[in-house]
C-alpha cells in the first residue's frame, strides 16, 4: 500500500519525487502527528461504543424485553445514543483528523501549535461524553441529531471553532498555487459546519423558536449535516486517495468543479424532502423535490469521474486496503445521491415515509459511504504518522469483508423491510401490527449483520492499538517506491 | 480554479441561500403564530397546554418516544392513509404546533402515529397500562415496558391508592402489593391524553374522504 507514497504529485506526468520532496512531506505528516492520532484514537473508541449500543437497539427492536427494565438501558434512550456516538464521536472525529492532515499535505504547510488542535480535540470528546451520559440519564432534547443539551452541544461548538480556525489557516498559508478538489471540498465543509451547527443548535436548543417552526429547521440541519458536512468530507478523502493509489490523476478536472459546485447548491436546498405532505409550506416541499431530484447530476458526475479515474486500475484492489475501502465508499456515495432523489418523488415518498428505509438511508450515508472512506483514509494516514505498517494484514480483510458485507445486508434488510412496511402501512385495511410482523424478519436479519460489523470494529481497533505498541514491522521511507508494505488481501 | 475568492464567495452563498429560503423564511413566517379565538364560543385554537402535560412533554423527550412514534397527519394530496386509519380528522398544519417544544414531527412509525391519541383514548388507566406493560393491551405490541416510571409498593391498610393500575395475568404484582404511577408518568399521561387537534383553524379543512 505504500506504493502511493511514491506519487507525491497528482499528476500522472509529474517527475517522481525527490528525496528533499519526501523528507518535507514526512515532515509535514510529523507534524499532524499527535492531533491526527488523538483524533483517530478517540474516535474509535466512540466506534466501538456507538455500535454496540445500535447493535443492542437492533436486538430490542426485535425482542422489546430485553434491558427495558431501566430508563438508562430502554430503547428510547439507547437509540439516540448510539446514532450521536456514531455521527459525533466517532464519524465526525475521524472526518476531522482525515481533513486536517489532508488539508496540512495538499496545502504543503508543516502544522503549527498542534496542542491547540489536541485541547480542541478533548474539547470534542467532553462534550460527546457529557452528551451521552445526558442522553441517557434522561437530559435528551429528542431533536432528531441533536439530542445533546445545550451544556454538551456548547463543547463541541468551541471544540470546532478551534478546528475550523486551524483548516482555515493551513489553507490561508499554503505554498502551492493550484488548489486541488479535496481542498475546496474541505474549505467548504470547515466554513459550513459550524454555521449549520451554531444555527440549529441556537433555533432548537439553546433558545428554541416556536414549534410551528422547528420542523423545518430540524430537516434543513438533518439533510445538511450529511450533505454539507460527511458528503464533502468523504469526498475530500476520496478525491486524494484513488489517484494517489493507482498513481493517476483524475478523469476530468471540469467535470469535478461542476460537481462540487450544484452538489453545495443542491444539498442545501433538499431537506424538505422530510417532510412531504407535513406541516409547512408547500413551496418548501416542492422546491425540496426538485434539489433532491437534480442531485442525480453532480452525483453521476461525482461517479463517472471516480469510475473513470479508477478504470484499467481494478487490480490495484487486490493489494491496496485504502482502496478496497474507498472505492466501496464511493460507490456507496452514488447510491445515496440517487436514492435521495428517488426518495424525494412525492408517490414513492409517501410508501417508505416513516418506515425502515430511512433508518436504511441513514446508514446508507453515515456508515457505506462516509465510515467505509474513513476506513480507508486511515489506512493510508496511521502509518505515515506512526511511522510503521500495519501489524496484521488478515486483520485488515477480515475488517474489510465482515463491514462490507454486513453493512450490505443490514441496508438491505432494512430498505425491502421498510418497503413492505410502507404499503402495509399505506393500505388502511392492514392492521397496524399486521404491519410490523411483516418487518420483523427484515429486522431479525439486519440486527444479525449488525453482529458482523461490531465483530470487525473490535478487529479494527485491535489492529490499532498492535499498531501503536509498534508490532508490525517499520516503514521505510526511502524504500518508499517500492511495492514493499503492499499487503496481499 | 485558483480563483480563491470565488471558493470562499461561492461556498458562503450557497449556504446562504437555503439558510435564508428555509431557516429565516420558516423562522419568520412560521415561528409567530397566535392561537385562533373563536367569536362565538370564546375558545382558543390550539387550545394552551397544562403545566403537567409541559412537564410530560419533557418525559416524553427525555425517554425517547419520538423515535418510534410520528405526531403528523399528512396532507390528503399525498396520501389519504393517516386518515383512513383514523388518526386524525384533518390534516396537521404549522400552527398546529405552536405550544410544542421541541415539535415531535417523528421520522418513523414503529408505532402508531400520536398526534391526536388524546382524542382516541380518553382512560389514564388505559395508558397507564401501556406504559407499563404495552402487550396487557395490544397483544403483538413491540412497544418496550416503561415500568420504571412505576413504583411497586405494598398496599397500605387494605385500601388500594387511587390511582394503582388494574392489572391481572402475568404482569400483575403479587397479593399486597400495587403498582402506583410516578410523578413522572402521570405527567406524561396528561400529555399523551392533551395531544388532540379535533378543533377547527380557519386554515385547515376537513377533507371528504370516500
Amino acid at each position: 500500500m505504500s506504493q502511493g507514497s511514491s506519487i507525491s504529485s497528482l499528476s500522472p506526468t509529474a517527475a517522481k519525487p525527490d528525496d528533499a520532496d519526501r523528507h518535507e512531506l514526512a515532515e509535514i505528516d510529523r507534524s499532524t502527528r499527535l492531533p491526527v492520532l488523538v483524533f483517530f484514537g478517540s474516535a474509535i473508541a466512540w466506534l466501538l461504543v456507538g455500535s454496540l449500543l445500535a447493535l443492542i437497539t437492533a436486538i430490542q427492536i426485535n425482542f422489546p424485553s430485553f434491558l427495558d427494565c431501566f430508563g438508562i438501558t430502554n430503547f428510547g434512550r439507547l437509540r439516540p445514543a448510539s446514532v450521536n456516538a456514531i455521527v459525533y464521536g466517532w464519524a465526525s472525529a475521524a472526518g476531522i483528523g482525515v481533513g486536517i492532515w489532508l488539508m496540512a499535505r495538499l496545502c504543503r504547510v508543516v502544522l503549527q501549535y498542534q496542542t491547540m488542535l489536541v485541547v480542541a480535540a478533548l474539547f470534542w470528546n467532553l462534550g460527546n461524553f457529557i452528551g451521552l451520559f445526558s442522553i441517557l440519564g434522561g437530559y435528551s432534547t429528542s431533536i432528531e441529531l441533536l439530542e445533546y443539551p445545550s451544556f454538551a452541544s456548547i463543547f463541541l461548538f468551541i471544540a470546532y471553532a478551534f478546528i475550523a480556525i486551524w483548516g482555515i489557516v493551513l489553507f490561508r498559508f499554503r505554498k502551492r498555487g493550484q488548489v486541488y478538489v479535496s481542498q475546496w471540498y474541505l474549505v467548504g465543509a470547515f466554513l459550513w459546519f459550524p454555521w449549520l451547527y451554531a444555527t440549529a443548535n441556537m433555533l432548537l436548543v439553546w433558545h428554541p423558536i416556536q414549534g410551528s417552526a422547528q420542523g423545518p429547521v430540524n430537516f434543513w440541519y438533518v439533510q445538511n449535516l450529511v450533505g454539507l458536512w460527511f458528503v464533502p468530507l468523504g469526498l475530500a478523502s476520496i478525491y486524494y486517495m484513488i489517484p494517489k493509489i493507482i498513481g493517476h490523476a483524475i478523469r476530468s478536472y471540469q467535470l469535478s468543479i461542476l460537481a462540487f459546485w450544484s452538489l453545495a447548491l443542491l444539498y442545501n436546498w433538499s431537506g424538505m424532502r422530510y417532510l412531504i405532505g407535513g406541516p409547512i409550506p408547500a413551496w418548501m416541499t416542492s422546491v425540496s423535490v426538485v434539489a433532491s431530484i437534480l442531485l442525480f447530476i453532480p452525483v453521476i458526475l461525482v461517479g463517472i469521474n471516480h469510475h473513470g479515474t479508477m478504470s484499467g486500475h481494478y487490480s490495484a484492489l487486490q493489494w491496496s486496503p485504502t482502496l478496497r475501502f474507498t472505492v466501496f465508499g464511493a460507490a456507496a456515495f452514488t447510491l445515496l445521491g440517487l436514492q435521495t432523489g428517488v426518495m424525494a418523488l412525492p408517490g414513492f415518498n409517501q410508501v417508505i415515509q416513516f418506515t425502515d428505509w430511512n433508518t436504511g438511508h441513514f446508514y446508507l450515508g453515515i456508515y457505506a459511504f462516509f465510515t467505509m472512506t474513513i476506513f480507508g483514509a486511515m489506512y493510508y494516514i496511521i502509518p505515515r504518522l506512526t511511522g510503521w505498517e500495519w501489524p496484521c494484514s488478515s486483520l485488515i480483510r477480515w475488517h474489510f469483508w465482515l463491514t462490507a458485507i454486513g453493512i450490505t445486508m443490514v441496508v438491505l434488510c432494512l430498505s425491502f423491510g421498510g418497503l413492505i412496511q410502507g404499503f402495509a402501512l399505506g393500505d388502511d385495511k392492514v392492521n397496524f401490527v399486521t404491519s410490523i410482523k411483516l418487518v420483523s424478519p427484515f429486522r431479525l436479519t439486519a440486527a444479525f449483520c449488525g453482529i458482523f460489523i461490531v465483530f470487525a470494529h473490535l478487529l479494527f481497533a485491535a489492529n490499532f492499538v498492535l499498531m501503536l505498541l509498534k508490532l508490525g514491522t517499520q516503514r521505510d521511507e526511502t524504500m518508499a517506491e517500492l511495492p514493499k508494505g503492499a499487503i496481499r488481501l | 480554479m485558483n480563483h480563491l475568492r470565488l471558493i470562499f464567495v461561492g461556498v458562503f452563498l450557497t449556504f446562504a441561500s437555503a439558510w435564508l429560503g428555509i431557516v429565516a423564511y420558516s423562522y419568520n413566517n412560521l415561528g409567530h403564530y397566535l392561537p385562533v379565538v373563536s367569536e362565538d364560543t370564546g375558545d382558543i385554537a390550539p387550545p394552551p397546554m397544562s403545566g403537567l402535560a409541559q412537564q410530560g412533554q419533557r418525559v416524553y423527550a427525555a425517554n425517547g418516544c419520538v423515535y418510534c412514534h410520528s405526531q403528523q397527519v399528512r396532507q390528503v394530496d399525498v396520501t389519504t392513509s393517516d386518515i383512513l386509519r383514523g388518526w386524525g380528522k384533518r390534516p396537521l398544519v404549522a400552527r398546529d404546533y405552536m405550544h410544542e417544544s421541541p415539535a415531535f414531527l417523528g421520522i418513523m412509525r414503529v408505532g402508531p402515529d400520536l398526534a391526536n391519541i388524546g382524542e382516541r383514548q380518553t382512560n389514564a388507566q388505559w395508558y397507564h397500562r401501556y406504559l407499563y406493560e404495552a402487550t396487557t393491551v395490544t397483544p403483538n405490541s413491540i412497544m418496550p415496558s416503561y415500568r420504571y416510571l412505576y413504583k411497586l409498593q405494598e398496599i397500605q391498610s387494605n385500601k388500594p391508592a387511587e390511582d394503582a393500575l388494574t392489572l391481572s395475568g402475568p404482569h400483575a404484582p403479587k397479593a399486597g402489593w400495587e403498582v402506583v404511577p410516578s410523578a413522572d408518568a402521570k405527567a406524561l399521561v396528561a400529555y399523551l391524553m392533551s395531544l388532540n387537534h379535533n378543533y377547527a383553524l380557519p386554515e385547515a379543512k376537513e377533507p371528504k374522504l370516500e
